[in-house]
């Protein structure tokens, strides 16, 4: 089932070429649908006391090598599978009711870039792992540069997808060789495995996690992107297609917060504990940059993409707690994220299509005479705010919780982060729907093929406000057993959890 | 006076014998009107040939004519690999004016006295099998430079390459001469035993032999600082010579630069290691930067090729069985990249007025995608992307080199590749990504007039020319997913050397 759900996205994209151009988006839709399906009966069928990997495939790849493609789902990665399908039916069905180019080719490229996200989220082998997390790119640089738009007086889409690649690259490639390190070092001139279980067990000496580390927490910062890493963002998100963006903003940066659960807490505990600081200081930083600058960018996307750095800071910080009600939280954020940025892009899209300008100070007035527009806005605005109530709040809070016990520092300075982010979405709000509305532009209520694709992300939000313990209770085992790894077999308790 | 005569293994000579014969009818074809226009077919025959006897030699492991040649699976990988390519250069040099302008017999005939250079380079056991092959390799391939005679920019290029490599095999002669001063033997065993006493250091004859000996290798891998001929002598021969050079020779240059460090200079390992790593890196940096901002796709791809040679020296320098592996799987799925390049290339060449400048795959996505995705297969798995035989080929490479503790090495190739990406993806973004250029007014690549070479508006739908890219792209793909028959293949030649 577990090869079903990587390889469907694919199989349906290149069926997808052959069919005509009326046909192909719906043809991606239903794929992408499959494939969420699949995904919602991994979670009924999902073992939640067990902490160990369910629905494992593993047979050798590259015997010559020790390459395993070995595939398995735990706490860890079950709801970001779920989101990434999720995000993809949604990101697939708003293109659907689109016009595109060479629509075969684009659609083909989306779901190939969800059979390769959901294979670094699934990879057990690390080096399975860093080539599904290099992939990844591949189609998003051909669906940011062949279908996104050149900007008036700054880099043509090309120039900024390029530059993307480049970023992100950098780690990618730094991390197969740390990838390939730690596995021949740990195997110390024996049996040569990649796979994640086998090098955590076998263990690495301190010296060698030191380096390799920071080749790890190099991909997955850029990824992110971390303060000072985040050079690609900007660029990359004012050229790429809305719809890509759904799905680039709302589940690819999780990969990178992932890898660290995944991969650096396991093979490197000595150097987690010993870099701890370093990273939160990181992740701080992201915080207050993302915040301060996502609350004076004027570009709808840029508010989001920024707002994306300083959430990604926070989840960082859960993690780096190195507590398990903080990475309990960093888990349940990532899919609070996820689910809440994708909807602002897929509104921002339904704004620019009815105002033409992406400048919220050309915006505004739209609430009068879309008033479900607005409702769905406000929930999506509120929820990012974290306000009381949403899915949000109670991931902060675990991640809060558990920094405060830790680092009470760290929590103090990442409390303002919270602060500004109420700023940053209502003032995101406010501008697009209140004020007056500007000459020139109509105000229309959202379209009901629109509402069919928002809707379902919106009920998401409520029904993970109302009940988060569908995520926190099946995450839990298995958190726990990754950060006690770390902190040496005595991980204070997720007493939340409990509760 | 005794003489005793070596005694010959025919099964061992075969290919070489096949290659000989089939070169002489070839070349006799030419003369007789009747058959002169088999001369491909014949040459593909000969080809198939030699490549059906190495195969039935597989897993033979025997010295030939007393000791100067050694046939095992390395000398098979390595000229099985030399013999593909130049079975795709016969049929992507259809049509190809050089071809017709020298007179199609004698183009093949000369293509085919190169591979056989190869196989016997890839064979040479000895410095003397060593020297003569590398020249039986190399003087053809002077000559097919050139053969567009009436272009310009073919015969500065031919010329160039005749004093460059000249210049190396010098070198290269020069060193052998000291190196048999010094070990007292010409056979790379006997140089083994006989350098094995003490370190280099203490001898400065076989030190500055093996120097030169590396120099002149150098030249011929186009390993920086000795590649300044590459880019231009890539750029000025008939493209699909350019292709059979830029895969074979350094195949066969690699096959022979393995043998002679890994067996005659085996004792010595700690000593020339740090300078080949060095040079190396050396080689990596400079391809890697000086193939940025090339408009020219075939000098881009000479410079790349620089670097490339700079990856796979790293196979060398760890001398393992790993290294040797790593080595060949990375030069199969170079020949495949390549091949898949070149062809395209070729096929825009005939068919626009641009030559080989990146303007004339502009807009490739849209107007020709059989050819626009064997190259964008080829620029990514080039640049080392997932899901491409390139990406393997590291993964094989890094392993090797992280294994013998040349982890700095590793990154080298790391940073390269990053660097890698802004030319490759540049090809990549210039046919899917930027809108039709500026209807093409003027040809703009000295010596390409339009005299010489006639445009041809359907080139891009020759099946000679869009079969070979799409095979040569497909194996780039399926060797990147199943990489295990491959890995298979050049396990093969790393066991016979070690």
């Amino acid at each position: 089932m577990i090869n079903a759900l990587l390889w469907a996205p694919l199989a349906f994209g290149l069926v997808g070429l052959f069919l005509p151009k009326r046909a192909v988006g719906w043809w991606a839709t239903l794929g992408a649908v499959v494939t969420l399906t699949i995904a919602v009966v991994m979670v009924f069928d999902f073992d939640s006391g067990s902490s160990g990997l369910q629905h494992s495939v593993d047979t050798p790849w590259i015997s010559g090598l020790g390459v395993d493609y070995s595939l398995g789902i735990d706490g860890l990665n079950l709801f970001l599978v779920v989101l990434t399908a999720l995000l993809w039916v949604g990101g697939t069905a708003f293109a659907a009711f689109r016009e595109w180019e060479r629509p075969q080719l684009f659609y083909l490229l989306m779901l190939l870039a969800e059979t390769a996200t959901l294979g670094s989220f699934l990879a057990q082998d690390l080096l399975l792992f860093v080539l599904f997390f290099d992939f990844m790119l591949v189609p998003f640089y051909f669906l940011f540069g062949a279908w996104g738009s050149d900007r008036e007086g700054g880099p043509s889409a090309s120039a900024a997808t390029l530059k993307m690649m480049i970023y992100t690259l950098i780690g990618s490639l730094l991390m197969l060789v740390g990838a390939i390190a730690a596995a021949i070092i740990s195997a110390d001139g024996g049996h040569l495995t990649f796979s994640i279980a086998a090098i955590q067990q076998q263990g690495l000496d301190v010296d060698s996690q030191r380096w390799i580390f920071w080749f790890f927490a190099a991909a997955f910062l850029v990824k992110m992107p971390a303060f000072l890493l985040h050079g690609w963002m900007p660029d990359a998100y004012r050229a790429a297609p809305l719809p890509v963006l759904v799905v680039f903003s709302g589940v690819l940066a999780k990969v990178g917060a992932y890898g660290f659960l995944r991969v650096v807490l396991p093979i490197f505990p000595d150097a987690t504990v010993e870099f701890q600081e370093v990273i939160l200081v990181i992740a701080l930083a992201s915080i207050l940059y993302g915040s301060v600058m996502a609350f004076t960018q004027t570009n709808v996307r840029l508010i989001a993409g920024y707002s994306s750095v300083a959430q990604l800071g926070f989840i960082t910080a859960g993690i780096f707690a190195l507590r398990a009600d903080g990475a309990d939280g960093a888990i349940l954020q990532m899919v609070n994220h996820g689910l809440v940025v994708a909807p602002i892009f897929i509104i921002v899209a339904i704004l620019v299509e009815r105002t033409g300008t992406e400048d919220i100070r050309e915006m505004g007035g739209m609430a009068l005479r879309a008033p479900v527009l607005a409702a769905l806005f406000l929930i999506v605005a509120l929820a990012t705010l974290a306000m009381p109530g949403s899915a949000n709040f109670i991931g902060e809070f675990y991640i809060l919780n558990g920094l405060f016990q830790e680092k009470v520092v760290f929590a103090c300075i990442a409390i303002t982060g919270v602060a500004m982010s109420a700023y940053y979405a209502l003032r995101l709000y406010q501008h697009a729907m209140h004020n007056r509305l500007p000459d020139g532009i109509a105000s229309r209520e959202i379209g009901l093929r629109d509402a069919v694709v928002l809707a379902p992300l919106v009920l998401c939000i409520l029904g993970l406000a109302l009940y988060p313990q569908l995520i926190l209770h099946r995450t839990a085992p298995t958190v726990q057993q990754t950060v006690a790894n770390v902190t040496g077999g005595d991980a204070p308790e997720a007493e939340l959890a409990k509760r | 006076m005794n003489f005793n005569e070596p005694t010959i293994d025919y099964a061992g000579i075969s290919p070489i014998i096949a290659l000989t014969v089939g070169l002489c009818v070839v070349l006799l074809s030419a003369v007789f009107k009747p058959v002169k226009r088999w001369a491909p077919a014949l040459t593909l025959l000969t080809l198939a040939a030699a490549a059906g006897l190495l195969i039935w030699q597989w897993g033979e492991s025997k010295e030939l004519v007393a000791g100067a040649l050694r046939i095992d699976d390395l000398a098979i990988t390595i000229s099985l690999i030399a013999i593909l390519t130049a079975a795709f250069c016969v049929v992507l040099s259809t049509r190809e004016p050089a071809a017709e302008e020298t007179g199609s017999g004698e183009y093949h005939a000369l293509l085919l006295g190169s591979v056989l250079g190869m196989v016997l380079l890839a064979e040479a056991q000895n410095l003397v099998s060593f020297f003569v092959a590398i020249e039986t390799l190399s003087i053809p391939l002077y000559v097919l430079c050139a053969a567009n005679l009436r272009r310009e920019g073919s015969l500065e290029s031919g010329l160039k390459y005749l004093i460059v490599g000249s210049l190396g095999s010098a070198t290269l002669l020069y060193g052998m001469a000291f190196l048999y001063g010094g070990s007292g033997s010409t056979d790379f065993l006997g140089i083994a035993a006989g350098t094995a006493h003490g370190g280099l250091i203490d001898d400065p004859l076989i030190l500055v032999g093996i120097g030169m000996c590396a120099v002149g290798l150098a030249f011929k891998t186009s390993i920086a600082p000795f590649h300044q001929w590459t880019p231009d002598v890539y750029e000025g021969a008939p493209t699909p010579i350019t292709s059979f050079m830029a895969v074979a020779t350094k195949a066969a240059a690699f096959a022979v630069f393995l043998r002679f460090f890994d067996v005659a200079l085996g004792p010595q390992v700690d000593q020339w290691q740090p300078a080949l790593a060095v040079l190396a890196a050396v080689s990596i940096v400079v391809g890697n930067v000086g193939a940025l901002g090339q408009d020219s796709l075939k000098r881009m791809l000479g410079y790349s090729g620089v670097a490339q040679a700079g990856y796979m020296l790293g196979g060398i320098v760890v001398a393992s069985e790993s290294g040797v592996n790593a080595l060949v799987f990375y030069l199969a799925a170079y020949a495949f990249m390549n091949l898949a390049a070149f062809a395209v290339i070729i096929a825009r060449e005939r068919e626009t007025p641009f030559g080989d400048d990146i303007r004339g795959v502009r807009g490739l996505g849209a107007e020709r995608p059989l050819l626009a995705w064997p190259l964008t297969i080829a620029m990514l798995a080039l640049a080392g992307l997932p899901a491409t035989a390139g990406f393997i080929g590291k993964l094989y490479l890094i392993e090797a080199l992280v294994e013998a503790d040349y982890t700095w090495l590793a990154v080298f190739i790391a940073v390269g590749t990053m660097i890698s990406l802004a030319y490759y993806l540049r090809v990549v973004a210039a046919m899917w990504m930027r809108p039709e250029g500026e209807p093409a007014a003027t040809p703009v690549i000295a010596g390409a007039s339009p005299e010489a070479d006639p445009i041809d508006p359907e080139a891009g739908r020759r099946i000679y020319l869009v079969g070979p890219a799409l095979v040569a792209a497909a194996a780039t793909i399926f060797f990147g997913v199943i990489p295990q028959p491959l890995v298979e293949f050049a396990e093969r030649a790393g066991a016979s050397l070690f």
